[in-house]
């Protein structure tokens, strides 16, 4: 009882630190409020008066104004009203990618780097072999065929088929990262003595490093995200992502293309977004990877 | 290194090889198919279609499908006219023979078709290159010698930015702002064309053909110039607090020949690395800057290849990306080996 207790108190330290100096980053804290801000702007898009994909088309190309902040579009749609269901779309991608990610490229690396030898070669061959793809040409051929594939529960669930197509092509480096961390710790004392006082393979990998080597997935994974949210939206742009009238910000802007001379507006807000969530998103994190950089702590005397 | 050269070569042939299956079966479980692809012809009649298919060699099961396509169909009799009896020999010789097939769009070998898009690729990939190269180093080197100075930190602000604007997002406001906004002075149309890689039907010059790479040059290049000044930045960092900076210092050179000949030399090292590896995805890169601005290119190409369902292009593509992507791995391995006397491979 005692022992769980000093090691959870220790543990709360450690974390206590780390977040005391994400907090004092200031590139992080401006990303986080922005993306703060964005998260519930966008979780609040069912406020606006407007319907997301009801035409109305007496006010189409309704430039910038109180009642349309953002314009309208080509069927008369408030723009304002769609970057934020888009916005929900697009940044729900962006996580979704990571997470399908974590989900098979952290078990995938463990094992490899915990266990080493054969099992290593032969998992590892997968990522090896993925990473000597053209990842762009693929993951539009990818979700060029998925988007005529005849699959009802994929036409339901866009988000989740761009998701998996991006994550599909992106866990390799969450395997390798991974595995390389494990490589490293599996060598150290803490693991020899945890196996000497006969905990498991499993117990080690998950309880023992997964704690270790949590630093370095989260700061990799977090740019990820922003990663992600650029590759979502180029693929709605040319068309092969979020299929209309679902809006995303990628597809708002593809939609824009043509009418962008004459209605500028139309292509410069939805850019703006994608812009504000991915810069807010590498700003959060470049403070995570200072916070969790241990020579900081012994270089900084605080 | 010539051993572990030709070993790294032999290893990516099986690469290649499985590669190639995987994206063979990829290309072609793909639903709808090319006689359904946009491209084509609005409505093929059903016989026509099994015509077609048989053509096209479609009818075949995928393993045979993967077999001809890698060394052809010369060798074995193929039926054409659809009665069960394979008659007359195949015509493909197949990639390993260096036959691509026939595009089944433009109708042409996709050799030659590839031959007219890939150097407009290399030209506009080499422009941009030697634009991101000669702002990338001294942007760099000085953010890392003036470290924390003003410049540094508009450089790094500026980077953070770079990193985070969509690149074809930056191309539509580039022709927003230098197309359809800013006006020739003189002629009183757009500042800078939108599109193409020189006024169709005018007679060449430098001039022309310079206007219309401006705008594709700069979408193509902000992001590889913010990512390498940064990297170049932090690697400086690294080798100007390294001992034989200060003996050259000591010995009375030039700060400008302490800087630029003995330090940046080696902070080059890894940035040559990264950039080897980073060569697919520059190339790649260029798929959005050909398409947003009508550059007739590869990207372009195979943008249309996928809408329409043009199996052999698509394949020929992948191939060739697959290739670029497994000879730069290589590539980064051996300029790290040469530059850095250390590495030793055997």
């Amino acid at each position: 009882m005692t022992e769980s207790f000093s090691s959870k108190k220790r543990t709360e330290t450690l974390s206590g630190m780390i977040w005391k100096r994400f907090w004092k980053h200031p590139g992080a804290v401006g990303g986080s409020i922005v993306l703060g801000a964005l998260v519930l702007a966008v979780l609040l898009a069912g406020l606006s008066p407007y319907d997301p994909q009801k035409s109305d088309l007496g006010s189409r190309f309704e430039p910038p104004s109180w009642a349309h902040p953002m314009g309208t579009d080509a069927l008369g749609r408030d723009l304002l009203t769609r970057v934020l269901y888009g916005g929900r779309i697009s940044l729900l991608v962006g996580f979704s990618v990571v997470i399908i990610a974590l989900l098979i490229g952290v078990p995938v690396g463990a094992v490899a780097g915990y266990f080493g030898g054969w099992v290593d070669n032969l998992l590892m061959r997968i990522p090896d072999t993925a990473l000597a793809l053209p990842s762009l040409l693929v993951l539009i051929l990818l979700a060029a065929i998925l988007r005529e594939l005849d699959a009802p529960l994929l036409e339901k669930n866009p988000v989740l088929t761009i998701a998996g197509v991006i994550g599909i092509l992106s866990w390799m480096f969450v395997a390798r990262l991974v595995r390389a961390t494990y490589l490293s710790i599996r060598e150290m004392d803490f693991v020899t003595a945890g196996r000497t006082l006969g905990a498991s393979d499993f117990r080690i990998i998950v309880r023992h490093i997964l704690p270790n080597a949590i630093g370095p997935i989260i700061v990799e994974n977090t740019l990820e995200i922003g990663y992600a949210i650029l590759e979502e939206s180029g693929l709605s742009f040319l068309g092969f992502g979020i299929q209309p009238p679902t809006p995303s910000w990628g597809n708002l802007l593809s939609n824009a293309q043509e009418h962008m001379t004459k209605h500028p507006w139309m292509a410069i807000f939805p850019g703006i977004m994608i812009f504000l969530a991915v810069i807010s998103i590498n700003y959060i994190g470049d403070g995570l990877r200072d916070a969790f950089d241990p020579y900081k702590v012994m270089t900084k005397s605080e | 290194m010539g051993q572990y050269v030709i070993r790294r070569l032999l290893q990516a042939v099986p690469l290649l090889l499985l590669v190639s299956i995987l994206l063979f079966i990829l290309v072609n479980i793909a639903p709808g198919g090319p006689l359904a692809g946009r491209g084509q012809t609005k409505h093929i009649r059903p016989e026509q279609a099994e015509i077609l298919k048989r053509q096209y060699g479609l009818d075949k099961p995928l393993a045979v499908r993967y077999v001809f396509w890698l060394i052809g169909n010369d060798w074995t009799k193929v039926d054409n006219d659809g009665d069960g009896v394979a008659e007359s020999y195949g015509q493909s010789k197949g990639i390993l023979r260096g036959d691509f097939g026939t595009s089944y769009r433009t109708r042409r070998p996709v050799l030659e078709t590839i031959g007219d898009y890939l150097p407009n690729t290399i030209y506009l990939m080499t422009i941009t290159l030697i634009i991101v190269a000669l702002l990338a180093i001294p942007v760099g080197v000085i953010s890392a010698v003036k470290q924390y100075s003003i410049f540094d930190i508009t450089v790094t602000t500026l980077s953070f930015m770079g990193q985070a604007i969509p690149e074809f997002w930056l191309g539509l406001i580039l022709i927003l702002v230098f197309y359809a906004w800013l006006k020739n002075p003189f002629t009183g149309g757009p500042l800078l064309p939108a599109g193409g890689m020189y006024t169709i039907g005018a007679p060449f010059s430098v001039w022309d053909w310079g206007k219309h790479l401006i705008l594709p040059v700069v979408m193509g290049s902000v992001g590889w110039v913010t990512w390498y000044s940064r990297f170049l930045r932090s690697s400086m960092l690294d080798v100007i607090h390294q001992d034989y900076i200060r003996t050259a210092r000591a010995k009375g050179l030039t700060e400008k020949r302490t800087l630029f000949i003995h330090a940046l030399r080696n902070a080059l090292l890894p940035l040559v690395t990264i950039f080897a590896l980073d060569l697919p995805y520059i190339v790649a890169g260029s798929l959005y800057v050909e398409i947003i601005f009508s550059w007739p290119g590869m990207g372009r190409l195979y943008y249309q290849a996928a809408m329409d369902r043009d199996y052999p292009l698509l394949m020929a593509i992948l191939i060739i990306g697959t290739a670029v992507v497994i000879l730069s791995n290589l590539l980064a391995d051996i300029v790290y080996a040469i530059l850095d006397p250390r590495i030793h491979y055997d």
